[in-house]
């Protein structure tokens, strides 16, 4: 489960549905061992939370890029009123 | 510029009625002429023979089918213009007419260009789009799908104005995201350049630098003329949304408008509004889905396990209760023991009876013999009782026999006076006369058994 936890960290939002997605048609379908079904459970209640965890992360933060002398970039505050 | 050359015409000394004239005298003043007759003019015809110089002016011919006229585009203006030239071009130049008198030809100076119609500037468009085509820029296969959640949003469009403000507003509305805005010219002159810089500028952040490399970029503009949008059509900006490592949305004016960056784009929004709204889905949404996931989930497993159950629930029903198994057998063992007991009980009883009946039939010796014995003493009994009567009676009949055998008797017919006549022999009785001969004797009993012998004669 530890495995598993540590690999769902790496998904982004999309992946992360989806496989909650096949995991639910899955359950839904009934067509897993129980066995299955229940590491699947799991993994779907640790996708979910991943998911939620994602959704939690928005914020916005508006920035605007400057190019400096030497060619190389840098950002400051976005202001609208420039 | 030319002309200050020839600003300051020597006098001319007259021969004869017609001024004697210098070279230089004479083209300054066709100079003046063509200058102030014509001054600025806007003509229309097609580019040819363009020759851009090393200086960066742009030497062309504007031609139609009878007559040419040099045109110049001076570096400083090349760069103010809408559109680009290019051979073939048909365009309306506007400018003024002044003579190169070093080599006796007059030519137009362009201010500006503009294309000779919607018609013109299509074509040019749709040649540049098929050279751009063939060269493999707008494949489908060079397309890269959009994150489903970007991260990082770079964003190519102008500081100021609606669309940047559109893109934020909409952005904040469906999810809030990080955004990265790389201010650029959308139109005039180095707006393309600009735009492209900021493409590859985008492109060439490393993944873990100091500024966060965009997962999605947006390059947008706000409606504008054809000609307004022709940054978006050059070459240098379809080439480099062509080559952008990152997924690109194109927003170029309005939902009718198309430029070339279109084609380039991983994906073309009709506006920046909408480009917004292809960036990033809608986080309630989102949260609904997850929770909407969730609910399925926590079904699914209930149903699964309740499915499971149920199976083995039935299963358990058609293996059977044990103990039901078991109280059949019992029963039908117990209803075999009742039949064994009573089929043996009655068997016993039948036997029982039969023996009692044998044993009733079968009398004891002694019982047999008291019975005898009852049914001897019995007769003896009634021996004893009959005995004595029978005796009695005997007694009883032998005396009146007696009495009748005596009333009957010869001796009382002898008592009577009567005699019985009797052979002396033997002493029978001789009642027939026949029996008695004569001279025979005779014995004669009287009363009393007294004899008496008689002679018959």
């Amino acid at each position: 489960m530890a495995k598993a936890q540590a690999a769902i960290e790496t998904l982004n939002f999309e992946s992360a549905l989806a496989e909650l997605e096949v995991i639910v048609r899955d359950l839904e379908t009934g067509k897993t061992s129980l066995e299955e079904s229940i590491s699947a459970y799991e993994r779907g209640v640790a996708l979910r939370n991943h998911c939620e965890q994602k959704l939690r992360e928005a914020q916005a933060k508006i920035e605007k890029i400057t190019v400096n002398a030497d060619g190389s970039v840098s950002v400051k505050p976005f202001a609208e009123q420039e | 510029m030319n002309s200050d050359l020839f600003s300051n015409p020597a006098p001319v000394p007259a021969r004869s009625n017609v001024p004697e004239l210098s070279v230089s005298e004479l083209s300054g003043s066709i100079q003046r002429s063509l200058e102030e007759s014509f001054g600025r003019v806007r003509v229309r015809g097609e580019i040819a023979g363009m020759k851009l110089a090393a200086s960066g002016h742009l030497y062309a011919d504007l031609k139609d089918e009878n007559a040419s006229i040099s045109i110049i585009c001076w570096r400083s203006t090349m760069q103010r213009l809408k559109i680009r030239p290019e051979e073939g071009l048909e365009v309306i130049c506007t400018g003024k007419i002044t003579t190169y008198p070093k080599s006796s030809r007059y030519q137009l100076i362009v201010d500006s260009i503009e294309l000779a119609g919607a018609g013109a500037l299509l074509k040019m468009l749709e040649d540049r789009k098929k050279k751009l085509a063939a060269e493999g820029l707008f494949d489908p296969a060079r397309k890269i799908p959009l994150p489903y959640l970007p991260r990082v949003i770079g964003v190519v469009t102008s500081p100021t104005g609606a669309v940047i403000r559109d893109i934020l507003h909409r952005l904040d509305d469906r999810f809030p995201r990080h955004v990265l805005v790389w201010p650029v010219l959308v139109q005039g002159e180095g707006a393309a350049e600009q735009i492209a810089g900021a493409i590859r500028g985008f492109d060439a952040l490393p993944a873990s630098g100091k500024v966060p490399r965009p997962d999605l970029l947006i390059v947008a503009r706000g409606g504008g003329s054809l000609e307004d949008l022709m940054a978006f059509n050059e070459e240098a900006v379809v080439r480099a949304a062509a080559d952008c490592s990152i997924p690109l949305i194109s927003a170029v004016g309005h939902e009718t408008d198309t430029t070339l960056i279109d084609y380039a784009a991983d994906v073309r929004a009709p506006t920046p509004t909408a480009a917004a709204e292809m960036a990033v889905p809608v986080r309630a949404e989102l949260l609904a889905a997850v929770m909407e996931q969730t609910r399925r989930l926590f079904t699914g497993m209930t149903r699964l396990i309740d499915h499971r159950r149920e199976r083995v629930q039935g299963m358990a029903a058609r293996l059977g209760d044990p103990q039901r198994l078991l109280a059949t057998k019992t029963q039908s063992l117990d209803h075999a023991l009742h039949r064994l007991d009573t089929a043996f009980a009655t068997n016993i009883r039948e036997r029982e009876t039969r023996v009692v009946r044998l044993g009733a039939a079968l009398r004891h010796p002694r019982s047999l013999i008291e019975r005898e014995s009852q049914r001897l003493q019995d007769r003896v009994d009634r021996l004893k009782n009959t005995a004595p009567r029978l005796i009695s009676d005997k007694a009883q009949a032998l005396r009146s026999l007696r009495r009748m055998l005596e009333s009957l008797s010869f001796e009382r017919v002898l008592d009577r006076g009567y005699v019985v006549v009797r052979d002396p022999a033997d002493d029978r009785p001789l009642g027939e006369s026949g029996q008695i001969a004569s001279g025979q004797a005779v014995s004669l009993q009287f009363k009393g058994n007294q004899r008496r012998r008689a002679l018959i004669d």
